[in-house]
């Protein structure tokens, strides 16, 4: 390509670090970091040729970008979001998206009208196994899909006392918004938006002001119960572990990070590739290789995405736009006004249709 | 350096496979003990450097070291810092000067300086990333640490982000004050190559994911073979199996034939398979020393 892409990396936290290095190492983009920080700043500056804003408006004005990738805490991503789509900017934001689900509903529509590529970090979306289990789904293999599980767990509170925005409840942290999104977003994925939330608690554990676990009841019409279970105050696990289990009438399947199991009762022309019984088939070897790989592919993989959507005049991202994560904002907000009244919200769910509906409850793309 | 370096991930619940598996080892290698009969019998065998991360637990494996000179009088370790977890859970619990405060002596010249928020001089960040290494290295005291890496996210997130000198600065802390050889592990080969060469390190010690498939060489296969060809690298091959893609002898026949390969390291949990492997690289890539 003639140009290269002018990208900007605003917050460099632990999440803005490492995009800054995935967009700096891309051969597409020419890279400036933008933080409010001194300490992240003053290290950068003084060791890199990396040019560096300590202001978000200075760097909008002063700067002709094409696009920015917003890893600040959540509570700001809205008006920055906004601010770089006034200007005619591509934005990727980190998730989640935006604390009132209306606000990311409006930027997400703001972003659809000008035409600009737009898109959220639910990185495990770009999971070789997540991807083949959202693939065994839209197959329809399993049949009608009643039972799914979905959980996370991650060793990141383990006592009291911690003072970072994850943990002040005013700056969107807490186990819903930081771990919980992940699992609701690949429900969301596959599924859509459930039509009602119930039996939600979200507890503290060691944190004063946030909550350190989940637990809800998301059902579907014609769809199946979600049952979600997430906690971040679990060393037993390395980092952070997540796990969608889906049982249909025609068998089951379980993925993680790892690997995604299928058993099948019986084999469908649709997946002619799985045989009745188990398969295993490994991330390793449904992953692409990646032109710079810093943690996993994934997170490459999400931003190539992006950047290629860019630079080929794409008209729209290929995963994860502003809608897709506006879904996984509004299932929180149902969560969290289930947690707070006690009251089921949503519709009542309708009684199920007998008839076998292989994808009549399977989200349509775009939909 | 030896041929053959044995791996730890499979003590710590590392496993690229499986989180079951991941989990059985993590179960199985709670004591101190499991690892060391491991250890033990990859050691009678002849695999006698262990390559580890900076983990807590490797302070005991090096306790046991110490205490019985004479039962491992050719025991060597080449440690991989920083154990990157520690770290990143760290900064999430604590934010970033927060997680730098709790890894700095406690009433350091650094640690007072980062409680006040100041703004660190270029100065202070050689002078910090010096102390990181030496509280890494407490635990290796009195040992043989002739070959000391960093570890691939941090080599990578440095790569990433343009900030290679820190990785001269642990070229320099390394031999000088180590009396060892720095080296690297990354992910991203042939790019690193370039980069420690542009900050005036000459034929590093680079040990990445080398197998015949191509499996995780970001940067490409032909760039990775090219690297090894040129003389510029002494490479060390992780991965050499693909996680399990590519059977055995095929995978180490492979390796033996490449240029600039000096060594490769595997993990392995029964003595069956590490005398399997030590018997292939015998076999194909000469005695191991």
């Amino acid at each position: 390509m003639d140009k290269k892409l002018k990208i900007a990396v605003v917050g460099l936290g632990k999440m803005g670090l490492s995009h800054y290095a995935l967009v700096n190492a891309h051969p597409d983009t020419e890279t400036i970091a933008c933080d409010a920080s001194s300490f992240m700043v003053d290290v950068l500056s003084k060791n890199t040729s990396a040019k560096i804003y300590t202001d978000y408006d200075t760097l909008l004005s002063n700067e002709t970008l094409d696009a920015v990738v917003i890893a600040t805490p959540s509570r700001a991503h809205g008006p920055m979001v906004r601010a770089a789509l006034e200007k005619g900017l591509h934005v990727f934001c980190e998730k989640p998206f935006c604390l009132d689900w209306e606000e990311g509903q409006e930027l997400a529509e703001l972003a659809q009208s000008k035409g600009l590529i737009n898109q959220v970090g639910y990185h495990y979306r770009y999971v070789g196994a997540f991807q083949e289990l959202h693939r065994i789904l839209s197959s329809g293999a399993l049949g009608t899909v009643t039972h799914v599980l979905a959980e996370a767990y991650g060793p990141v509170v383990l006592r009291p006392k911690r003072q970072t925005w994850r943990t002040r409840k005013s700056e969107g942290g807490g186990c819903l918004f930081d771990y919980a999104a992940h699992p609701i977003n690949l429900l969301n994925w596959c599924f859509g938006l459930p039509d009602l939330v119930s039996g939600s608690a979200m507890n503290s554990v060691f944190s004063t002001d946030v909550d350190d676990e989940v637990f809800s009841t998301l059902r579907w019409n014609d769809g199946p119960t979600a049952q979600l279970s997430v906690n971040w105050c679990d060393e037993s696990h390395r980092k952070m572990s997540t796990k969608i289990s889906v049982i249909g009438t025609n068998g089951r399947v379980n993925a993680d990070r790892q690997e995604c199991q299928l058993y099948l009762r019986q084999q469908v022309d649709a997946l002619p590739e799985y045989e009745a019984g188990w398969t295993v088939r490994y991330t390793t070897e449904l992953t692409d290789e990646v032109w710079f790989y810093l943690r996993g592919e994934e997170y490459s993989a999400q931003l190539d995405a992006f950047i290629s959507a860019i630079r080929d005049g794409a008209p729209e991202a290929t995963e994860n736009d502003f809608h897709s994560a506006t879904e996984t904002d509004r299932t929180m907000a149902m969560i969290i006004r289930n947690n707070e009244t006690g009251v089921s919200v949503g519709e009542p769910p309708k009684p199920r249709t007998s008839e076998p509906a292989k994808r009549s409850w399977f989200r349509r793309a775009g939909a | 350096m030896d041929k053959l370096l044995f791996g730890d991930n499979q003590f710590f619940g590392i496993n690229h496979m499986s989180e079951e598996k991941a989990r059985a080892q993590a179960m199985r290698f709670q004591k101190t003990d499991a690892i060391m009969d491991v250890l033990d019998i990859a050691y009678d065998t002849g695999v006698r450097t262990f390559m580890c991360t900076t983990h807590d637990r490797i302070s005991e494996i090096a306790d046991r070291v110490r205490a019985n000179p004479n039962r491992y009088a050719d025991f060597t370790f080449y440690p991989c810092m920083p154990y990157a977890h520690k770290y990143a859970n760290a900064v999430t619990e604590h934010g970033m000067i927060g997680a730098l405060r709790q890894f700095m002596p406690e009433d350091g010249l650094f640690s007072t300086a980062l409680a006040g928020g100041k703004a660190l001089a270029t100065k202070d960040v050689d002078g910090m990333a010096k102390l990181l290494i030496d509280m890494e290295m407490k635990m290796f005291a009195g040992l043989k640490t002739p070959v000391i890496f960093v570890q691939n996210v941090f080599t990578d997130l440095l790569l990433g982000m343009g900030f290679t000198r820190a990785l001269r600065i642990f070229h320099d802390h390394i031999r000088e004050k180590h009396g060892a050889e720095p080296a690297y592990i990354t992910m991203n080969m042939p790019m690193l190559l370039e980069a420690l060469e542009s900050e005036g390190i000459k034929r590093p010690i680079i040990c990445s994911n080398i197998n015949k498939i191509g499996f995780r060489m970001s940067g490409g296969y032909d760039a990775y073979l090219d690297a090894l060809k040129s003389g510029r690298v002494r490479a060390i091959a992780m991965s050499v199996y693909a996680s399990g893609a590519i059977p055995a002898e095929e995978a180490i026949e492979w390796i033996a034939g490449l240029p600039g390969v000096e060594a490769l390291v595997f993990g392995a949990s029964s003595a069956g398979n590490i005398r399997h492997t030590k018997q292939l690289v015998d076999h194909y890539m000469g005695e191991a020393a």
